[in-house]
């Protein structure tokens, strides 16, 4: 954020609520969210997976496609989703310090996670509907 | 000296880094943290891909289940499911500390110490059911 030094605004109200990087607590709050979902969601896809060890293509098609798993995979997958997009947007903070470097990669990583999470929501309802 | 506000920016102090710290449990299961959580986001491709080929033909799923069946894969998803708990428990400790425990010496030890450990237990634990219900 620009600074404007003809502001009569003090120092810290420009930065009460905000924090260094200018986005308040909004971001840490949704990692704490998601990650409490994906508590118990993770435990569910663990024991989803290891029901489909061995099983051929009909089963898997069947379990995946059977209401329990579908709603749990589109809970899962979504929340999932967010939380890593969350936690790379974090580490290219950290790491990548260019400009151009830096909105690229914020950008790359919501692309990635747009496509990957869209690719898989599609798979679970085609799972369950066709 | 140059007085730009740029140049103010670049005098600023330094946090220390990563080099200057002697070696501490902790610490690696900071690092560890991070690190599992970056490759369960490549590996999300892998879940994506499985569960594409799934919906779509029989062909593509057996191309699929070949791969992860493979040495390679096998050691691929035994290094998810590692990543995963990993960082689940990574995750439930950042729940003890939101909550005002377990920062200081030796709780925040044995909290690195749970960590590393239940990961790897329930890593192994879940391959073996894996291996036995196969």
């Amino acid at each position: 954020m620009a600074h404007n030094s003809s502001s009569i605004r003090t120092a810290v109200a420009r930065v009460r609520h905000l924090g260094s990087a200018r986005a308040g607590t909004h971001h840490t709050w949704r990692m704490r969210i998601t990650s409490l979902a994906l508590l118990p969601l993770t435990i569910a896809f663990v024991w989803l997976i290891l029901s489909l060890i061995g099983k051929d293509h009909d089963a898997v098609r069947a379990t995946l496609g059977h209401p329990f798993s579908a709603i749990l995979m589109l809970l899962f997958v979504p929340t999932g989703v967010y939380h890593m997009m969350l936690g790379m947007q974090t580490i290219i903070e950290d790491y990548v310090h260019g400009e151009h470097a830096r909105t690229f990669s914020l950008m790359a990583n919501m692309f990635f996670c747009a496509v990957v999470g869209l690719a898989c929501v599609y798979a679970i309802l085609r799972l369950s509907f066709v | 000296m140059d007085q730009s506000p740029a140049a103010r920016e670049n005098r600023r102090p330094l946090s220390p880094h990563l080099q200057v710290y002697r070696f501490a449990l902790t610490m690696a299961m900071s690092i560890a943290h991070r690190i599992t959580g970056a490759g369960l986001y490549a590996g999300t491709l892998l879940l994506a891909w499985w569960l594409v080929a799934a919906a779509t033909d029989a062909a593509s799923f057996a191309t699929a289940s070949w791969f992860m069946g493979t040495i390679v894969g096998r050691l691929i998803l035994f290094g998810f499911t590692w990543a995963l708990f990993h960082h689940m428990l990574g995750g439930l400790r950042h729940f003890v500390w939101d909550l005002g425990y377990g920062m200081d010496h030796p709780e925040r030890e044995y909290l690195a110490q749970g960590t590393l450990i239940g990961g790897i237990v329930l890593t192994v634990l879940v391959w073996v059911v894996a291996y036995v219900v196969r």
